[in-house]
Order: structure tokens, then sequence, then C-alpha cells
């Protein structure tokens, strides 16, 4: 499928300061596209929700993005690990191995990668020591 | 009612200089956990919170709420009030502990 757009940002590990900067210019770009303003709303939500995990969680990564002919937006959140060990348990609401200091600032809720799946349209996720990588597609139309 | 109408009816102080104060609100969401904020705040809601750190205003921004509410008589720090200045988001501080922060809303017809 060609692509008609295709971006990466970079996420640096404990960036709490630029913590969204990655989800604001995914937005951004998007807003280019003429995504539907309830599409957007959903993926703000995935991708700062995923952002954050590589930043409070994992050690960065880069987010890949990409619009395809078909009308289809592909978010790929690629981090550099170290990994999920419990799958299942990262995606039961409520439960998080978030640290003090991201609870302290009201990270850490468990409800990241639920939040993620709800509203993505096709979420997949794979980790392994070497890292994590969600999948996401949304379509440009609701 | 908009931002404006807010501010003159409750005495709370607008923190932010330039920020749009015409913007209107619909509602409000209280919470202190981003991600509760993320998945269930709406466009357009006034945000009551504790939380006044930087990260606030991603979330106000991304999530598209008409301005944050900081409760309790806590501040905002400086940077975070120059940041939503740039992203054109209103920032209010009231003195008043969250639930009598809403509930002043409620009384306002918001």
């Amino acid at each position: 499928m060609n692509k008609i757009l295709q971006k990466e940002f970079h996420v640096e590990r404990d960036d709490y300061a630029n913590a969204g900067m990655a989800s604001s210019q995914i937005k951004s770009t998007l807003k280019q596209v003429g995504v539907d303003p309830k599409v957007m709303r959903r993926i703000a939500v995935a991708a700062y929700e995923a952002e954050i995990n590589m930043i409070i969680h994992a050690w960065g990564g880069v987010v890949y993005l990409d619009v395809t002919e078909d009308g289809m937006i592909h978010l790929i959140f690629q981090d550099n690990g170290p990994g999920i060990p419990d799958l299942e348990k990262a995606m039961t609401p409520g439960w998080s191995t978030a640290s003090k200091k991201a609870r302290e600032l009201g990270f850490g809720a468990g409800m990241g990668l639920p939040n993620i799946k709800r509203v993505s349209d096709e979420f997949t996720i794979e980790s392994s020591p070497a890292g994590t990588s969600i999948f996401l597609t949304f379509r440009v139309e609701e | 009612m908009t931002i404006q109408q807010l501010i003159e009816q409750t005495g709370w102080k607008p923190v932010t200089k330039d920020a749009d104060v015409t913007k209107e609100i619909n509602g409000a969401y209280c919470s202190d956990l981003l991600s509760w904020v993320m998945g269930k705040g709406q466009p357009d809601q006034a945000w009551i919170t504790v939380q006044s750190h930087i990260n606030v205003i991603a979330v106000a921004v991304l999530r598209e709420f008409s301005c944050v509410i900081l409760a309790e008589g806590a501040h905002f720090p400086e940077n975070v009030i120059s940041r939503a200045e740039d992203e054109d988001l209103v920032l209010i501080e009231s003195d008043l502990p969250v639930f009598e922060t809403a509930r002043k809303l409620i009384e306002l017809g918001v």
C-alpha cells in the first residue's frame, strides 16, 4: 500500500519535561491530512499513553507514523526494552509497575494499555527483553 | 459559560496572561490520575485537579480541555504557566478543595 505520509518521532527515557511532545506533533501532522476530529481525539489518547510508557517504563524509543492511500493511519511505538514480562497482567486495568516518582506525578494508574486498546481500531502488542512494539491502526473517517 | 464569566463570578485567579478566556466551558472533569483524565475527559471541559506539574499541560491540550482549575489553594510553577501560555491554555487557581470547586461550577450552571 502506498504511503501518503511518513514520519518518525524520538522519545527519550525519563524525559518527563517533554512528555506529550511526540503526541502533539503527531496530532498537528495529522491535522494536515484532514482526519475526523473524533478519530483525532482517539489517536491523541493512544499516542499520549504509548509515549508516556516509553518515558516512564521503557528506555525510550521511536514512534513511526504512516498514512496509507486506503485512508488508514498506522502508528508503531517501538521501545528499547526492557520488555513486559507478563503482557496479560499489563493489559489488566489498574495493574501497574510504575515507580514512586511516576505515581506522584499522576502516572501509573494502570490504565495506559487498556486505554490504548479501547480507543484503537486495531491493536497489537509484542514484547521481549529487547523491547516492546505496539502496532495501532485507525481509519481516517469514523 | 465562558472562562471569563467563570473568573468574574468566582473571583478565582487566572494565572496565564495571554491565554484565550473567551472559550466556552461545557462540563468539568475531576481527577489527578492522568490516564483517567486522558481516558474519560471530554473536549471543552474544565479539568479540576491538584496536579500542577508540566505534564498537566500536555494532557489538557491533547484532551482539548477548555481550562485547568488547580484546587486547594495550590499554585502552578512558572515553567508550567509559560508552557500553558505557549499552548493558549488558561490555568486558574481556586482556593477551595476539589469538591467545593466542582460544586461552585455546578451552582453556576456549568
